[in-house]
């Protein structure tokens, strides 16, 4: 962390300061339970068997031997749950296990419960299964392109429609045609985004109890307690599927969710093995874990999807953008997940931080025969982002304008509108350009480096939380309930799902800095929906936004009565009473001051019984009436700068970043090594998506087609230390005017960037544009290669103004 | 059809354990599930991500893929061992206190591989802490915070003797980061740290 200005007075105590995590020393000290640490008395352990085909009819299973088996307690298949579930509502179209076809190798067919895992591994190898091979669709333009002729990867939801089409999304605002045509300078590009996947170093888990019901009339198969124990990020969701899929009421299921050793969007749906470890649980009679193998987590994936893009994008001589025009295939894998969403966000998420008068996107997901994609941090505007920061860079060139100075220019500003109509607030980005940019010594350093040496900009922005649920409702997104007891404690009981972000420290720093006491006094009660509100989960970047609102209402409540109470005693105005550091005391004349245990033993007798809900639900008016003009709106937007410098092997296509500058606008730092932490985790993440990570898969020449490429930590790469570069991290303060306390989100934004910047470096140090990721040796050695043969292999010269015009097509 | 069971004799943070395990039980199958020690994680099974290095007679040693009779007649050391009953390690302080640990699940595995660091290296510069934690994946720090952490942790050790120089020199609670005025985005003066 590097202090960068003079230190400022906060009306805070303790927001905005550093503060130690209410866990942390539990995980630096072993002491903290994750989902795999539980063992239950009498616990059995589960397996799945997994589909080897990547397309394929189940004709017949045949499960009686593993039944046999010594040691085995419950086998189930597809037909023992055939209701479909899907984290979107409207396209619920994958099983717990395969009901009558397997749709990517390593989809589940069947699960076994039995005594320990050999025991299990044993009764899978029992299970006999017969398929019927299908053709398998593993290229998205041959699924875009198949005539029904052998069956879609799922059947048509209409007749003569292809049903691998998950979802067509085509908007307009503008004059996009009109205005390219006026444009003074267009550039054409095509990118390509690989598939990359989150990786958490925790694998998924869950472990099932079913607590039935003596006995009694009616019938007593779903008369009981289902608790599931599960390392998600969506304890909510997970209620309701669980209680729908395996047909139990809603008021009988309990989600506890333990510490969550990682997640990323990779655990923010339902899974098959929460829905098996329940329904083994009630058909065993005995507890049940799943621990996912790490070859299990790659399956699972709903990691980042391959997108193929096409830009169009239009500005005038001066780098002011007119137009712009993308046209972009989603490669979803088997199943739908959050594909929906993901297809409008691969549009409309691009609309700031630049202003552009015109803009259409025309993106199509298909399904393919592969583990299905899904949300991964920065879900569906990495990819876009990652082509729009590069194409600005080949404006910039055209245009012969700095590329940072394009990207001021552009600049979109604050409380303003996009032109899809998303509502616009508190808007930092100018200042963190500003920042990397001096930070980096761009303007001395930029085209100046020698051969092989480059620096690159680029610039994003990102939701602080979805405007709307999952599944339409009018209730709060999140909430909080607030206690006050006699020994001067606070206890806060929360939904919301820590996955390391620092949730539960939110909720206790905001509870302390209102109630006057100190963070140790303070109790965060959590992730178990028995006793918490409901907060709809770890994604969309939601969560300090939404929960840090819905924390300060409660504590607000609670605090107005403490300052009544206390206003009261000693005859002066609620307004001049303050709770600070374990004290009330009086604004006026702070020597007249009493402990705050004893200002809520006031409270307490004056009110009753002290304990508050406090919510937040959004505003509803920040969107455009439009079909699709809900999703990517948002109460507040983030904003972030970076400046990546590479060193690119010239012989070798090695591309070693050598550091990162990472600004970010997060409105206000509540808890600034927290914010730094995401900062860095983020541009570390997407640095692993420039220059290593490829989630891919095998084609019949190289084994067996459909197959994962390389299931384990050892082949699919992801940085370790050495591979990863110096980040520095400054944070610009905007101060949203709905945030609590001004803050904005910090968990997905500052990925963004990483990557075209990356791209952008590239092309600073050796005159080499790297439209495909990943950036990796053999890549970038066959681009030197060609432009070596081509004569273009140099360092590109300084922006100039030439008089340009017309279309580019690099 | 049930495993062979044999029996291996642990000392496990200074305990020394007797056990019935299945033969083909690793160390780290053998504490977390036999022990109850769960501080140290699997993520990979099979030596790749380092999340369950433990310190074998003080040798950062991944318990995922070492059979348990190999740790027979050995000193083994886990998270739950580098603490006293005094309080945490200071490198588990200093990683509360920088921020080194976000989900955590990687931390019990990393904390030993730096224990050993500092065991053998007291003044570590940053490219050994590197070199060091090159077999321990973290997932979501990006590993900046760890480095500091372990510098820090380094720094108090070294300080031990010398109270006046024991304290951390992490940022926690250091100065208030903003005006608090309020305001949107076309203002022009944000703060930038």
């Amino acid at each position: 962390m590097t202090m960068k200005s003079a230190k400022r007075k906060s009306d805070q105590n303790l927001i905005g300061f550093s503060q130690r995590k209410i866990e942390g020393l539990d995980k630096s000290t072993g002491r903290a339970v994750y989902t795999d640490d539980i063992q239950l008395p009498g616990m059995l352990h589960g397996k799945i068997l997994r589909s080897p085909h990547p397309h394929a009819r189940i004709v017949s299973m045949d499960t009686s031997e593993a039944r046999a088996l010594d040691g085995v307690h419950g086998v189930i298949t597809g037909q023992d749950m055939p209701t479909a579930y899907g984290i979107i509502p409207w396209t619920p179209d994958e099983y717990p296990l395969a009901v009558e076809r397997v749709r990517y190798i390593g989809d589940g067919v069947a699960a076994v419960a039995a005594v320990d895992e050999d025991t299990a591994l044993r009764a899978l190898a029992l299970i006999r299964v017969e398929y019927e091979e299908l053709p398998a669709f593993l290229d998205p333009f041959a699924a875009l392109a198949a005539d029904g002729s052998t069956p879609y990867v799922h059947d048509a939801k209409k007749e003569g429609r292809n049903g691998n089409v998950t979802k067509t999304v085509h908007l307009e605002f503008g004059e996009v045609d009109g205005l390219m045509d006026q444009a003074d300078v267009v550039v054409e590009g095509e990118y390509f985004f690989e598939g990359t996947t989150h990786t958490p170093i925790e694998p998924h888990c869950a472990i099932g109890l079913w607590e039935p019901d003596g006995t009694g009339p009616g019938p007593a198969a779903r008369n009981g307690k289902l608790t599931v124990w599960s390392a998600t990020q969506v304890p909510h969701y997970l209620h309701r599927e669980l209680a729908r899929v395996l047909e139990v009421d809603p008021a009988r299921v309990r989600v506890i969710q333990p510490l969550v050793g990682g997640a990323f969007g990779g655990k923010s749906e339902p899974f098959d093995l929460e829905f098996c470890v329940g329904l083994l649980a009630m058909r065993t009679g005995r507890p049940v874990k799943i621990l996912y193998t790490r070859e299990e987590v790659f399956y699972a994936h709903r990691g980042r999807h391959p997108f193929h893009m096409e830009y169009r994008t239009g500005c005038d001589t001066d780098g002011k953008l007119l137009s712009v025009d993308a046209r972009i295939v989603l490669d979803g894998g088997a199943y739908a997940s959050f594909g929906l969403v993901t297809t409008y966000y691969s549009g409309q998420l691009l609309c700031a931080p630049y202003a552009m008068p015109a803009y259409r996107f025309d993106s199509t997901r298909v399904y393919t025969n592969k583990p299905a994609c899904g949300p991964k941090r920065g879900h569906g505007s990495v990819q876009p982002r990652f082509a729009f920061e590069v194409q600005l860079d080949k404006l910039a060139e055209r245009v012969g304008v700095d590329p940072v100075e394009i990207r001021r220019r552009n600049f979109i500003g604050g409380n303003t509108r996009t032109v899809n109509e998303l509502r616009i607030t508190s808007n930092g980005f100018l200042e963190c350009l500003d920042a990397v940019e001096r930070a980096s010594g761009w303007k001395e350093r930029f085209r100046r480096l020698p051969f092989g040496r480059g620096l690159g900009v680029a610039g994003s922005t990102y939701i602080s939380g979805t405007n709307y649920p999952i599944y339409p409702n009018e209730m709060p997104q999140s909430a909080v309930q607030m206690q006050v007891d006699r020994s001067g404690r606070v206890a806060v009981f929360s939904g919301a799902s820590e996955i390391g972000q620092g949730c539960d420290t939110l909720v206790a720093q905001i509870a302390a800095e209102e109630m006057g006491v100190p963070m140790d006094h303070v109790r965060v009660y959590r992730g178990d929906t028995d006793f918490t509100p409901v907060d709809l989960g770890a994604y969309s970047s939601r969560v300090t936004f939404m929960l840090g609102n819905a924390a300060l209402d409660a504590a607000r409540k609670l605090r107005a009565l403490v300052q009544q109470a206390v206003a009261d005693e000693w005859a002066v105005k609620p307004g001049e009473v303050l709770l600070a550091g374990g004290w009330a005391l009086w604004a006026p004349d702070t020597a007249r001051q009493m402990p705050v245990r004893e200002a809520f033993h006031l409270a307490e007798a004056k009110f009753g019984t002290l304990g508050a809900t406090g919510w937040y639900n959004t505003p509803k008016d920040v969107h455009g009436e439009y079909r699709g003009g809900t999703i990517g709106a948002s109460p507040a937007y983030s904003f972030t700068a970076h400046v990546a410098e590479v060193e690119v092997g010239v012989d070798t296509g090695f591309v070693d970043v050598k550091k990162i500058w990472i600004a970010h606008d997060c409105g206000r730092a509540l808890n600034p090594v927290l914010v730094e932490g995401q900062m860095e985790g983020s541009a570390y993440m997407g640095c692993a998506e420039a220059i290593m990570e490829e989630h891919v898969f095998k084609d019949a020449d190289h084994g067996r087609a459909g197959l994962h490429n390389a299931p384990s930590l050892l082949d699919y790469r992801i940085p370790t230390s050495l591979d990863t570069p110096e980040l520095e991290s400054f944070i610009v303060e905007s101060l949203d005017p709905e945030g609590p306390y001004g803050a904005k989100e910090a968990g997905e934004g500052p990925l963004h960037p990483s990557i075209p910047a990356i791209a952008n470096a590239i092309y600073d140090a050796v005159g080499v544009r790297m439209d495909r990721l990943p950036f990796s040796p053999p890549a970038v050695w066959r681009a030197l290669r060609a432009a070596r043969r081509a004569g273009t292999l140099s360092k590109p010269g300084a922006p100039t103004r030439p008089p340009a015009a017309g279309v580019s097509g690099d | 059809m049930p495993s062979a069971t044999d029996i291996v004799e642990l000392r496990v943070n200074g305990d020394l354990h007797r056990v019935g395990v299945p033969g083909h039980f690793t160390l780290l199958e053998t504490l977390r599930y036999v022990l109850g020690l769960t501080g140290s994680k699997q993520g990979c099974d099979k030596g790749d991500c380092g999340a369950c290095t433990v310190l074998m007679d003080g040798a950062p040693t991944l318990s995922c893929i070492t059979p348990v009779h190999e740790a027979q007649g050995r000193d083994v050391v886990t998270v739950e061992g580098l603490a006293t009953p005094e309080g945490p390690h200071p490198l588990q302080d200093e990683f509360d206190l920088h921020g080194a640990a976000q989900c955590g699940f990687c931390t019990p595995g990393i904390l030993c591989s730096a224990a050993a660091l500092l065991d053998r290296t007291p003044e570590p510069t940053r490219e050994e802490v590197r070199d060091a934690l090159a077999g321990n994946l973290c997932r979501c720090t990006g590993y900046t915070k760890i480095y500091d952490a372990v510098e820090a942790a380094a720094a108090r050790l070294r300080n031990a003797g010398d109270p006046s120089k024991a304290q951390s020199d992490h940022g926690l609670r250091e100065a208030p980061v903003s005006d608090g005025n309020g305001g949107g985005g076309a203002r022009g003066d944000h703060e930038v740290r």
